[in-house]
């Protein structure tokens, strides 16, 4: 058997421990401690779906081993927003239609963050270029970008952040 | 952008309080903060990890299987053969809740010595961890002898193909002869004859195959799957050989479907090691498992033979279809079955002869897809409206006009579809929101392009098809509805909240749904065939009219009018016009607690039951009722390259009525990227059966960068037979993008790619034979 090492991981604010061997991606470990939130759709880097922010950037974490995530901050779609606060993102999706079958979303909604904290007033192409790393299969996009183009002008008169 | 329009005739007697409004559906909060559980974000404690080993040849004799060192690996539970289980099949007819089976045509669970098709199913293991089944993978020997395989339908119908089915390899015939096609060829200016060809499909869930098997105290197997039908408990039992009672499939909120979560994925797999070691298994295909793992959509030859006079009326039709059904049976001749209904689209074509025919091969099987046919169907019939409008030098939509079929009039079958048919009033307003022409530019020319469909809703009447539904009203006045429908991710489960609150008068946030239980959720059949609105949506509102007549009984009681006095709203109940006799819905709920009046309705919905169409004329009632629409198309081809880019996309639909209108939207929109990825970059290859494109980098599907925004024009004829006068959308909203597209690059390039996808190489080699001609 692979030899297995103790890694300590940040993830949305909280310090979390797990055995993992060196091979073990981001997204098994993740997965493994709890965080179901964070999607399996291809494996090698083609879909999104798994996409987390690694120290504010967006990364599939099927292509990221778990033990370079040490150290760095993990943000997943659920150390966004909950149910009762939800972040601006996920209300505009929610409220938006952005959201059919929804296991594209924890993915495009972290590509959505990564795209409003470089472009607080994102184009049409901004918002294309970053989300081009994401597949979705129901909604065709045209909801994707209107949510996050809304999101991002509630955040814009919320007076920036979060 | 989206324009609403309705029938002003039916407008007046009508006020949704609920229906018709873009409600944030009841599933978004969930899916948006990640809370959501999918089927594979469940784990139970001593779970095992399931791998499925896979032939590598497509067509092979299976000459030795050892699995002997997997077993003996530590950390292996239980490895499969075919040797190990009785010999039992996996049910492969129409899924779902008429339990029909054809003799001798199901795939085998696990191959016995024949394999049909690349990446059949060898051997099943599971493992304490994913990482010890694939390393047991790897331990397993087989031997695999090559069979002359055929891969092509037109190679396997002729005489000595190697046979995949049966002794000539058709898997099913279906035809219509309708009037006398011969007298109106003979009256015909002109006929117009053409082959077009549609590819092999992908359904590209973002969600791959999975679940979770435990057997319980009860000894009842439970299956926590991903899945479009949960009504599957019933071949799955009989593949176990254990009484029906003894499976339960509990789905989930489903990662996407299109069809194909249609068939058994990895239910069958699961139920047998979850038997078999006492413990809960896990099955997660990978991504290229999918790939191979599924049926795809069937690629037709079609040929058009169309008789036309000058003036651009259609005298006569002759239609021959060839599907590839692959190496199993499946769904092909429902599929067929469904071409042949839609082989003449939304025009009236009295003198008619269709003849369908789908081919085994030793490619993956085909089954169900989004469109089911018709849209092959629809790919052909307006490529061949323009085709005929060119030779003509009529104009496209005009000559779609002098053949439209109109409300009241008989389609192929000679039935005549019960509700409106606004396919003009789509085709004006689609054709119209393309707005000014956006000018070629050098070697980027621009063309546009239309189409037109006719597409079902509802399943085939033979199958006799109902649906249930449970809606109750707890103490405190919420509503709680109960039924089996699976949501695959149009908000299904969503519709029927707000349906049943539009007649109980509560608002959305005051309805819990619980769904996808074949064992405590009363069966509501299948989510497919664009039937889940139609079916359990007005098993639905039977359920909570039938509770709103008992409270609206007792309401009266305590008013002192009549029941029909009565009206609730906002969680009130009334006196029409009367705003001083009001109470809250809870105290007329309590009341009726406690005077044991009943506060929950299970209802039953059947679609109208029919037989078989006629087998020698296809005459007949194929489906309860049809939905039309219309796409257009703008696209810009660079003529140097071949590329080709969809600039506007506009779609108009009669939708008969909306229940949610931004899950219409989403539904037209997302059936705009399926189709143009269909008509454009989605592209299987394979190699003697072998597919060489498993993988989202291989098998490109429309991205972020490449879908314009889709502009969605909605119109309300309230006429469809669904609950409040809704029609369908799930299907329809992808039939009609691929010919548009394919139309609009024609226009673009003056020259017409007869084969989808129309790749760069497809446009850039037809310029080049037109340039050399």
């Amino acid at each position: 058997m692979p030899e297995t090492r103790t890694i300590t991981l940040r993830i949305n604010g909280r310090e979390e421990e797990g055995r993992f061997p060196a091979h073990r991606t981001l997204l098994e470990a993740l997965r493994h401690l709890g965080h179901m939130e964070v999607k399996c759709g291809c494996e090698k880097g083609d879909c999104g779906a798994c996409a987390v922010l690694l120290d504010g950037m967006a990364v599939d974490s099927c292509l990221t081993l778990a033990w370079m995530a040490a150290g760095k901050e993990i943000t997943t779609v659920s150390g966004l927003g909950d149910l009762d606060a939800p972040h601006p993102l996920q209300k505009a999706f929610a409220d938006g239609g952005a959201a059919q079958c929804g296991y594209c979303i924890p993915g495009i909604i972290i590509a959505a963050k990564a795209i409003i904290d470089e472009h607080p007033e994102p184009s049409e192409d901004d918002i294309r270029l970053g989300l081009s790393g994401n597949l979705c299969r129901c909604t065709g996009y045209t909801k994707i970008f209107e949510a996050i183009a809304d999101a991002a002008d509630d955040m814009r008169a919320e007076g920036g952040a979060p | 952008m989206t324009h609403t329009d309705m029938d002003p005739g039916t407008l007046a007697n009508v006020q949704f309080r609920q229906v018709g409004k873009p409600l944030t559906r009841t599933d978004a909060p969930g899916k948006v903060t990640g809370r959501t559980p999918y089927a594979g974000d469940y784990v139970m404690p001593n779970m095992l990890h399931m791998r499925v080993l896979r032939a590598d040849i497509a067509s092979a004799r299976l000459v030795r299987l050892d699995v002997s060192k997997a077993r003996a690996l530590t950390g292996v539970a239980c490895v499969l053969t075919a040797d190990d289980l009785a010999d039992r099949t996996a049910a492969t007819d129409i899924p779902g809740q008429t339990g029909q089976k054809r003799l001798d045509t199901d795939q085998p669970i696990l191959v016995r010595d024949r394999v049909r098709y690349f990446g059949e199913p060898l051997a099943l293991i599971a493992a304490e961890t994913r990482d010890i089944a694939d390393h047991a993978a790897e331990l397993i020997e087989f031997e695999l002898e090559p069979i002359p395989g055929v891969y092509d339908t037109l190679e396997a119908l002729k005489p000595g193909a190697p046979l995949v089915y049966g002794r000539d390899n058709i898997v099913a015939e279906r035809k219509i002869r309708k009037g006398d096609v011969e007298a109106g060829f003979a009256r015909a200016d002109l006929i117009v004859e053409n082959t077009y060809r549609t590819p092999f499909q992908e359904h590209a869930f973002l969600e791959p195959e999975v679940g979770l098997a435990w057997v319980d105290e009860n000894d009842v197997v439970n299956i926590r799957v991903s899945t479009q039908v949960i009504e599957h408990f019933r071949p799955i039992a009989d593949a176990l050989g254990v009484p029906h009672n003894k499976v339960r499939v509990r789905g989930a909120l489903v990662g996407g479907g299109f069809g194909g979560k249609e068939d058994l994925t990895v239910e069958v797999y699961l139920a047998l090691l979850a038997k078999q070691t006492g413990r809960p298994v896990r099955l997660e295909y990978s991504r290229e498992d999918s790939f191979v793992g599924h049926g795809k959509r069937h690629p037709f030859i079609l040929t058009y033979r169309t008789g036309v006079t000058k003036e651009g009326k259609i005298t006569a039709l002759d239609v021959n279809m060839i599907a590839d059904a692959g190496a199993y049976v499946f769904l092909s001749p429902y599929v067929i079955l469904y071409a042949l209904v839609a082989a003449p689209g939304p025009y009236r074509v009295d003198n008619l002869n269709v003849f369908a025919k789908a081919v085994a091969t030793n490619n993956m099987y085909t089954s169900a897809f989004r469109g089911f046919g018709a849209l092959q169907a629809c790919a052909a019939y307006e490529q061949q409206m323009d085709e005929i409008a060119n030779t003509l030098s009529i104009d496209r939509l005009k000559l779609r006009r002098r053949n439209f079929l109109k409300t009241g009039e008989p389609m192929s079958t000679g039935f005549v579809p019960p509700s409106a048919i606004w396919t003009e009033q789509c085709a004006e307003k689609a054709w119209a929101g393309l707005g000014e022409p956006t000018a070629s530019d050098g070697p980027i020319r621009t063309g546009r392009g239309l189409a037109c469909y006719q597409q079902s809703y509802g399943r085939l009447t033979f199958l006799h098809d109902t649906s249930e539904a449970w809606v109750g009203v707890e103490m405190d006045g919420t509503v709680v509805v109960r039924s089996g429908v699976t949501d695959i991710g149009a908000g299904q489960i969503s519709a029927l909240g707000q349906i049943a609150v539009e007649v109980l008068g509560v608002t959305l946030d005051n309805v819990v749904i619980y769904n996808s239980d074949s064992a405590v959720t009363p069966l509501a059949g299948t989510t497919t065939a664009t039937r889940a609105l139609y079916m359990t949506g007005n098993a639905a509102k039977q359920a909570a009219e039938g509770l709103r007549a008992r409270l609206a009984e007792r309401a009266a009681q305590e008013f002192g009018v009549t029941p029909d006095e009565i009206d609730m709203a906002f969680n009130e109940v009334f006196v029409i016009d009367r705003p001083e006799k009001t109470m809250p819905l809870v105290d007329l709920v309590r009341t009726c607690a406690a005077e044991g009046i009943h506060r929950s309705e299970l209802a039953i919905f059947r679609a109208p039951f029919g037989d078989f169409l006629d087998p020698e004329t296809g005459q007949g009632q194929a489906h309860p009722d049809y939905a039309y629409g219309a796409h257009a198309v703008e696209v810009s081809v660079d003529v140097e390259t071949g590329e080709v880019e969809v600039l506007k996309s506009v779609a108009a639909h009669d939708v008969g009525q909306c229940i949610n209108p931004a899950a219409v939207e989403g539904q037209i929109q997302g059936g705009a990227q399926n189709g143009q990825g269909y008509a454009l970059s989605e592209e299987m290859l394979y190699e003697e059966g072998r597919l060489v494109t498993p993988s989202f980098s291989e098998y490109l599907m429309p991205t972020a960068m490449d879908m314009p925004n889709v502009e969605c024009i909605i119109l309300e004829s309230r006429s469809g037979v669904g609950p409040f006068g809704a029609k369908g959308i799930g299907e329809p909203a992808m039939t009609a993008v691929a010919p548009a597209i394919a139309n609009a690059v024609a226009d673009a390039i003056g020259v017409r790619v007869f084969e989808m996808p129309i790749t760069p190489e497809r446009v850039v080699t037809a310029l080049q034979q037109r340039d050399a001609s």
